[in-house]
């Protein structure tokens, strides 16, 4: 099933504008979010559910505003201690703990919330390039 | 992901493709710590040609398999490696402590 997210973000995000690398900074992202939740937040049950969202957003900056892809990830897992999502020093050459490094060098933003029993993951990726097709 | 194993003069060579990720990759890592571990293959070498796609969780197997090289003294090589692997290995910054080569040629040579 991660595959079939995988393919139809990285459709999303170059339709959006998004540089190759960007796409697929984009999709690892997401990928290694969806893994976290799954390992972490249901304890491995694949058969749970994630709710996405996907959405151009206007940032407001200095003087000009920025588009980006927000996604917003919701799962009603287990609670995850966000003081504990701090990954791993990469200087340790061990497996595991580099989902987090991963998600952090990818976006722009990654912040974490839980409210009403539910763990929220929202993702920013600004969109530099500007060359977005109609329709989005 | 599809795995394969091809077995030269005290060299194991697997060709891979497809996409490692949370679900396939627990077969890679079975994979190369079969060949390491049990049966002491002197050298190990991934083909990476046809992978599309790895995440944190195939880094990971490919970590443990040079842990478990290392361990028993055997090489564990890997070529073929394409823009997105190159990406996801210099973003865990682990691309200099694996042995790498441009083809298979290279990688058996003795």
């Amino acid at each position: 099933m991660l595959c079939v997210v995988r393919n139809a973000l990285g459709e999303l995000a170059a339709k959006l504008g998004f540089s190759e690398a960007e796409c697929r900074a984009v999709v690892l992202a997401v990928d290694e979010a969806l893994t976290n939740i799954i390992r972490h937040a249901y304890l491995g049950d694949h058969e749970q559910s994630i709710e996405a969202s996907f959405r151009r957003i206007h940032l407001p900056g200095d003087g000009k505003s920025e588009d980006a892809l927000e996604i917003v990830l919701e799962d009603s897992g287990a609670t995850v201690n966000p003081e504990k999502m701090c990954g791993r020093a990469l200087e340790d050459v061990k497996p595991g703990g580099l989902g987090l490094h991963f998600i952090r060098q990818s976006m722009d933003t990654v912040e974490f919330s839980r409210s009403s029993g539910r763990n929220q993951l929202r993702l920013v990726k600004i969109l530099h390039g500007q060359t977005t097709q109609k329709g989005f | 992901m599809q795995i394969a194993a091809r077995h030269l003069d005290k060299t194991t060579i697997f060709d891979i493709s497809g996409d490692i990720d949370l679900a396939t990759s627990p077969v890679l890592r079975k994979a190369l710590l079969h060949e390491l571990r049990d049966q002491r293959i002197p050298r190990v070498v991934l083909n990476l040609a046809g992978v599309r796609y790895i995440d944190s969780s195939g880094v990971a197997s490919l970590v443990e398999g040079l842990k478990a090289s290392r361990d028993v003294g055997s090489r564990f090589i890997l070529f073929g490696l394409n823009k997105t692997i190159r990406e996801v290995l210099q973003l865990s910054k682990l691309v200099k402590i694996f042995e790498i080569y441009e083809n298979e040629e290279q990688s058996v040579a003795p």
